[in-house]
């Protein structure tokens, strides 16, 4: 395994040397603020903000702005509409890219537009319920946390205000992903670089809308007067959605995800709540991170890889075939019944030795 | 033998315990119960794509198209409604619909092939007269100008790379872009097509007698060489053409792997002219045509 400190010696390594000098250590203000800052603007799932797979310098603060938006969302084909509460407008909110040893800086607004406190809670960050007790501000409020990123990895960041407020802010949208990069970049089992040429992030959402006495699902004028149902179906623990980014069909059709034959691909699939399984039908995980915590080495050639319920994993596949994929929780009733169904459209060449339909159908011979 | 050559047998049989006296000039037997308004069809002989799954050469192949006639029909003028679906229910004829919008002048949805067919029989009870679900073929001469047929040819684009074809089809789906549906509509709302037939292509898809089946044509000159029919699956016609297993009440559970399924599964009934019936009909067109023209020789 990599250690830390081997990463360090990797390809960047002086320029690092020369920007952190003490950074094993805890650093103090004064060099914190020494170091570079950028500015990155989020960009709404299933894409990621343009990023460095290898770090070029040494550690920088970087600063993400991410408003609260309470909104009603359709979450299906008919209709159905969810009181929704998002960072940043999406769900799930977006996704950030930092490396290890970088700070994350982030101003979290909430506008007098929204009706709740909220707060974020980063599985990436160290201390004060990942900085959920720095963070809850009310409508009309805004906070800046920051916090340094040490681990490696894809991690959940969701909203956590408190009690029963917390899984219902969760189910109503407010989970998100930050990945953590080692600052040379990925490694597979053998500790050899590899890269990825497309990332998408995919987050799950188990939703829990109420019905009526017919049976339909019901909508409400605000998040107060859904609340209460909203709270009996879930200690159910009966979704009665489980879908990708936010909506049934939201990364189907138009919005059906695009790569070749040839490509890497990197799948970061996340969910706040609920255990999932993704499984690429026709494809594989060449290499996984199912805890998606890169200093561990990834799992080779899996099937269907398993995403515990609060944690996000990563997949790296170079596409072989052309075609339509479809990406699933395979629990395939809640695929293809409750929702979690995406597709990859792959153009490129066929490859007949890797299958081939050696004899079409046709009737079964009568000897 | 394909099942609607059955219903159609069965039902002249039927039709011969309906006493003669019964049979108005229109040829409108009596009945215990008012029976649908229907809309006479002509008879028609149209270009048809044929339903089904082609292959050439062991690769898949477009739905080939050929002229097909059929006498004139009568089919009923707008889609089963709930309340007259509810009666065979009432009755215990029928299992009740999984779809229960509010309103009552609604088409019935939420039904199966099986369902329908059971409807079929009930319904020929109560009337006194012989009604069957209509053929693909009946369907597209009736729905005329609303036809659509299979919206996406299904050839092999490249027979080296058959994820061309894939590939192609889920954009032109795409495309299509139709948004659901799933309102129920009062009947009539979809209007008529030239023939007068109501709300074909709206947002219920209906049944049809005919099977799916999986043909196998000639590489050279595209003729039918063996077809392997599945009776299971039943072709459906609507604004896209799709096939549905016989016991799918719900359009999303079943057909189009992608694109938007069908909102609602519905369907109408065609009301058979029975063999002797339809003789004694126009013989008695015959002889008032004659006696009112004067070209009579009888």
């Amino acid at each position: 395994m990599f250690t830390r400190r081997q990463a360090l010696m990797g390809v960047a390594a002086a320029a690092m040397l020369a920007a952190m000098p003490a950074l094993s250590a805890a650093a103090n203000e004064t060099e914190i603020a020494a170091l570079p800052r950028e500015k990155v603007t989020l960009v709404a799932p299933p894409f990621v903000h343009a990023h460095e797979q290898v770090a070029t310098t040494g550690p920088k603060v970087v600063e993400f702005i991410m408003p609260i938006v309470e909104k009603p969302v359709v979450i299906d084909d008919e209709g159905t509409t969810l009181q929704g509460m998002t960072f940043d407008g999406s769900i799930p909110g977006p996704m950030m890219v930092v490396h290890e040893g970088d700070y994350v800086e982030l101003t979290l607004i909430n506008p007098d537009s929204n009706s709740m406190p909220h707060n974020i809670d980063f599985h990436a960050a160290t201390g004060a319920l990942g900085g959920g007790a720095l963070t809850l501000i009310n409508p009309g409020e805004q906070v800046k946390l920051r916090f340094k990123a040490t681990r490696t990895g894809t991690f959940v960041y969701h909203c956590a205000p408190e009690g029963p407020m917390i899984p219902w802010h969760v189910v109503s949208g407010m989970s998100g992903t930050i990945m953590v990069l080692p600052r040379d970049g990925l490694k597979n089992d053998k500790g050899e670089p590899i890269a990825y040429d497309k990332v998408f992030y995919i987050g799950e959402n188990d939703f829990y809308i109420p019905r009526d006495e017919n049976g339909d699902f019901k909508s409400y004028d605000s998040h107060g007067e859904s609340y209460a149902d909203t709270l009996e179906v879930m200690k159910g623990l009966v979704p009665s959605h489980v879908v990708f980014n936010g909506a049934k069909g939201a990364l189907t059709g138009e919005n059906a995800m695009k790569a070749k034959v040839g490509e890497t691909v990197l799948i970061v699939h996340s969910q706040a709540n609920r255990d999932t399984r993704p499984h690429l039908i026709g494809g594989h995980g060449d290499y996984v991170w199912e805890e998606g915590k890169f200093a561990n080495p990834p799992a080779k050639d899996l099937e269907t890889w398993f995403i515990r319920g609060g944690s996000a994993g990563a997949a790296l596949y170079t596409f072989l075939q052309p075609g339509v994929y479809a990406y699933v929780n395979h629990n395939l009733i809640e695929a293809v019944e409750l929702g979690a169904t995406a597709h990859f459209l792959v153009e490129g060449d066929w490859n007949d030795d890797l299958m081939k339909q050696v004899e079409a159908p046709g009737p079964i011979p009568i000897n | 033998m394909h099942h609607h050559v059955m219903e159609a047998v069965l039902g002249a049989a039927a039709a011969l315990a309906v006493p003669v006296a019964l049979i108005g000039l229109a040829g409108e037997p009596a009945s215990g119960r008012d029976a649908a308004v229907t809309v006479e069809i002509p008879a028609a002989a149209i270009d048809y794509q044929l339903p089904g799954e082609f292959l050439a050469d062991g690769r898949p192949a477009a739905a080939p198209s050929e002229v097909r006639a059929v006498d004139a029909f009568r089919i009923m003028k707008q889609q089963v409604s709930l309340a007259d679906y509810g009666e065979c229910v009432d009755d215990g004829a029928c299992q009740p619909a999984a779809a229960r919008p509010g309103q009552v002048d609604v088409p019935v949805t939420g039904v199966n092939w099986l369902d329908a067919h059971a409807y079929a029989r009930w319904y020929s009870a109560a009337t006194g007269q012989s009604w069957r679900l209509p053929t693909a073929l009946e369907l597209a001469v009736a729905s005329a100008e609303r036809f659509v047929g299979d919206s996406y040819s299904a050839i092999a684009d490249d027979p080296s790379n058959p994820a061309i074809r894939w590939l192609r089809q889920y954009r032109e789906e795409v495309a299509a872009n139709r948004a659901p549906d799933p309102e129920p509509k009062r009947r009539g709302h979809f209007g008529s097509n030239s023939l007068g037939m109501d709300d074909f292509g709206g947002n219920v898809w209906e049944w049809t007698s005919t099977c799916y089946e999986r043909v196998t044509l000639d590489p050279v000159d595209g003729s039918v060489r063996g077809a392997i029919e599945n009776c299971g699956v039943y072709v459906m016609e609507g604004q896209h053409r799709t096939y549905m297993s016989s016991f799918v009440r719900d359009g999303k559970s079943g057909g189009c792997a992608v694109g938007t399924p069908p909102d609602h599964l519905g369907f109408r009934l065609v009301r058979e002219e029975p063999a002797f019936i339809a003789k004694v009909k126009s013989a008695l067109q015959r002889g008032l045509t004659s006696m009112f023209s004067g070209t009579g020789k009888g």
